[in-house]
């Protein structure tokens, strides 16, 4: 048995004026400062104001919420007690909401108890809605909530399929004002989530499909968005890959990718999508030299979305290439030390990267899982941009 | 060879987790104790209560308990026998098995999640068991 769910997704031109139809009394809206600051929780405001939908504001998530912001985001819904939960920003204020909703209807549980072993029922007292400003992490149409144990500094994968938003609402007014750097981080993050989720070894025929066509996507509008944020049919675009890619690993499962970059991020503090992007490429050469299944499924890809012809391998390289040239083309890192990490720190922290990729379940999700030693060379080789060779 | 849930079971399991490194590694930090709880249903006509005590990469008592109230263990993993059996023969993933609530757990989530490489191979020493399954 698995199962795949997606949120009604709302998508294109004036796709806010969604909320006109949305039933309801009040709304807790999940968001940070910045967010605020920028006008982009106003639109969604003025659309609750105008169905006499009541609102009030959390704006206290942070990058990477803590266990701390999610508890105080608990009380205030619980003060509050909404019919919706919206959470409007990046992939921490929608995973931020998700769990909050989830603390509306289990107050007495501690963030880090927000799994899979509980049960909410959450929908007896309100829907949530996910209202994305960056085209990123897919988290409007995954179940998936990521949360920071601030006191051993290290990223908590939780939720349940009980979290999948209800709405997700593609509003390419909310991602136009994003700037260059945010756009290719993000936009990274999509190709990890799409790459992945296609050759995840949890992947179905229902995962493949939105893979696919978000990896075709990304090749295609990425480099657009990030080098004109005004290029309103690239922001449509690469919105609607980021929510397909999060349909496809959200129902399957992330890669190596995930959890080297997840390791890397922890550590040195660089965001989410540059680390993952910056290991894709290595790690889909792990899996081509010793996955004949992965290798194949990349050779698909490559003649879907680089028409690529000839032999699987050969196909399989011109994948990675491509990967290697749209990082490049967006002035992503293609190493760790592009990323500015010092060498010598790197290598002690290496023992600490491995410990931690090997104890992320994306790195039993591949056809070729890599023990400590592999780990370990797969982290050498990114520091100075070598290919991986064995 | 040994019958599926039996103390020979048990036995042997103990032996193939105590010999395997790659757990010994991935756990020595580890310490808590579970009920593999095989739930009543097919072939299965009580529900057998599985012991199962994991101390810094190695185990130290695996055991099939007639009184559940024996011990109260950090975690309990529950599910039928037939979800056990495609578990242990990695027909069907552990995690997903979680995911679907094909299986139950109970104790600290975010301990086991720090603790992925030694789980997985718990389930490996179990497809190293020569079991004899009851249908």
């Amino acid at each position: 048995m698995w199962t795949f769910s997606c949120p009604l997704i709302v998508y294109g031109d004036n796709a806010l004026d969604y909320l006109a139809q949305v039933k309801g009394k009040k709304a807790f809206i999940v968001t940070d400062k910045n967010i605020v600051k920028l006008g982009l929780t106003k639109p969604v405001i003025d659309q609750l104001d105008a169905v006499n939908i009541g609102w009030e504001i959390f704006d206290e998530v942070e990058p990477e919420p803590s266990l701390n912001t999610i508890r105080k985001g608990g009380v205030a819904v619980g003060k509050y007690q909404p019919d919706w939960v919206i959470g409007i920003g990046g992939g921490s204020c929608m995973d931020a909401a998700k769990a909050i909703i989830l603390l509306l209807a289990r107050p007495e549980l501690e963030p880090e108890a927000l799994s899979v072993l509980e049960t909410f029922n959450f929908r007896e007292k309100a829907r949530l809605m996910a209202i994305p400003t960056t085209s990123g992490t897919g988290s409007e149409a995954t179940w998936a909530i990521v949360l920071t144990d601030t006191n051993d500094k290290r990223k908590l994968g939780l939720g349940t399929t009980e979290c999948m938003p209800d709405v997700a609402i593609l509003d390419p007014v909310m991602v136009m004002g994003m700037p260059p750097l945010i756009t290719a981080d993000t936009g990274m993050d999509v190709l990890c989530h799409a790459i992945e989720g296609y050759t995840s070894a949890w992947g179905t025929s229902m995962t493949e499909g939105p893979g696919l066509v978000a990896t075709r996507r990304v090749f295609e509008y990425l480099a657009k968005a990030y080098k004109d944020g005004n290029d309103l049919q690239a922001r449509k675009e690469m919105m609607i890959a980021a929510t397909m890619g999060g349909m496809s690993f959200g129902n399957s499962m992330a890669g190596l990718g995930h959890s080297t970059g997840h390791a890397l991020g922890a550590i040195f503090h660089l965001p989410h999508g540059r680390t993952v992007g910056m290991f894709l490429p290595y790690t889909m050469e792990y899996l081509m030299n010793g996955s004949e299944e992965t290798t194949v499924k990349f050779a698909e890809m490559a003649r879907f979305c680089c028409g690529a012809s000839g032999p699987d391998k050969e196909c399989a390289k011109v994948l990675v290439a491509k990967v290697r040239a749209l990082a490049k083309e967006v002035d992503q890192p293609l190493s760790v030390k592009d990323c500015g990490v010092d060498k010598a720190k790197y290598e002690k922290e290496i023992p600490a990267l491995v410990e931690r990729s090997l104890n992320e379940v994306m790195t039993m999700t591949v056809t070729r899982v890599p023990g400590e030693e592999d780990l370990g060379k797969i982290f050498k080789y990114a520091y100075d941009g070598k290919p991986i060779d064995f | 060879m040994a019958r599926y849930a039996t103390q020979e079971w048990c036995d042997l399991y103990k032996e193939e987790i105590n010999k395997n490194k790659a757990y010994e590694e991935a756990a020595k930090t580890w310490e808590g104790d579970f009920y593999f709880i095989t739930e009543a249903g097919g072939p299965v006509k009580e529900p057998i209560y599985m012991y199962v005590d994991l101390y810094h990469g190695k185990c130290r008592a695996a055991e099939i308990v007639t009184d559940p109230n024996k011990y109260k263990p950090a975690f309990t993993l529950s599910a039928p026998y037939s979800i056990w059996k495609q578990i242990a023969t990695k027909k069907l993933d552990a995690t997903k098995a979680l995911i679907t609530k094909q299986s139950k757990m109970t104790g600290d989530m975010a301990k086991i999640m720090r603790y992925t490489r030694a789980a997985n191979e718990l389930t490996n020493c179990t497809m190293l068991v020569l079991t004899e399954w009851l249908d």
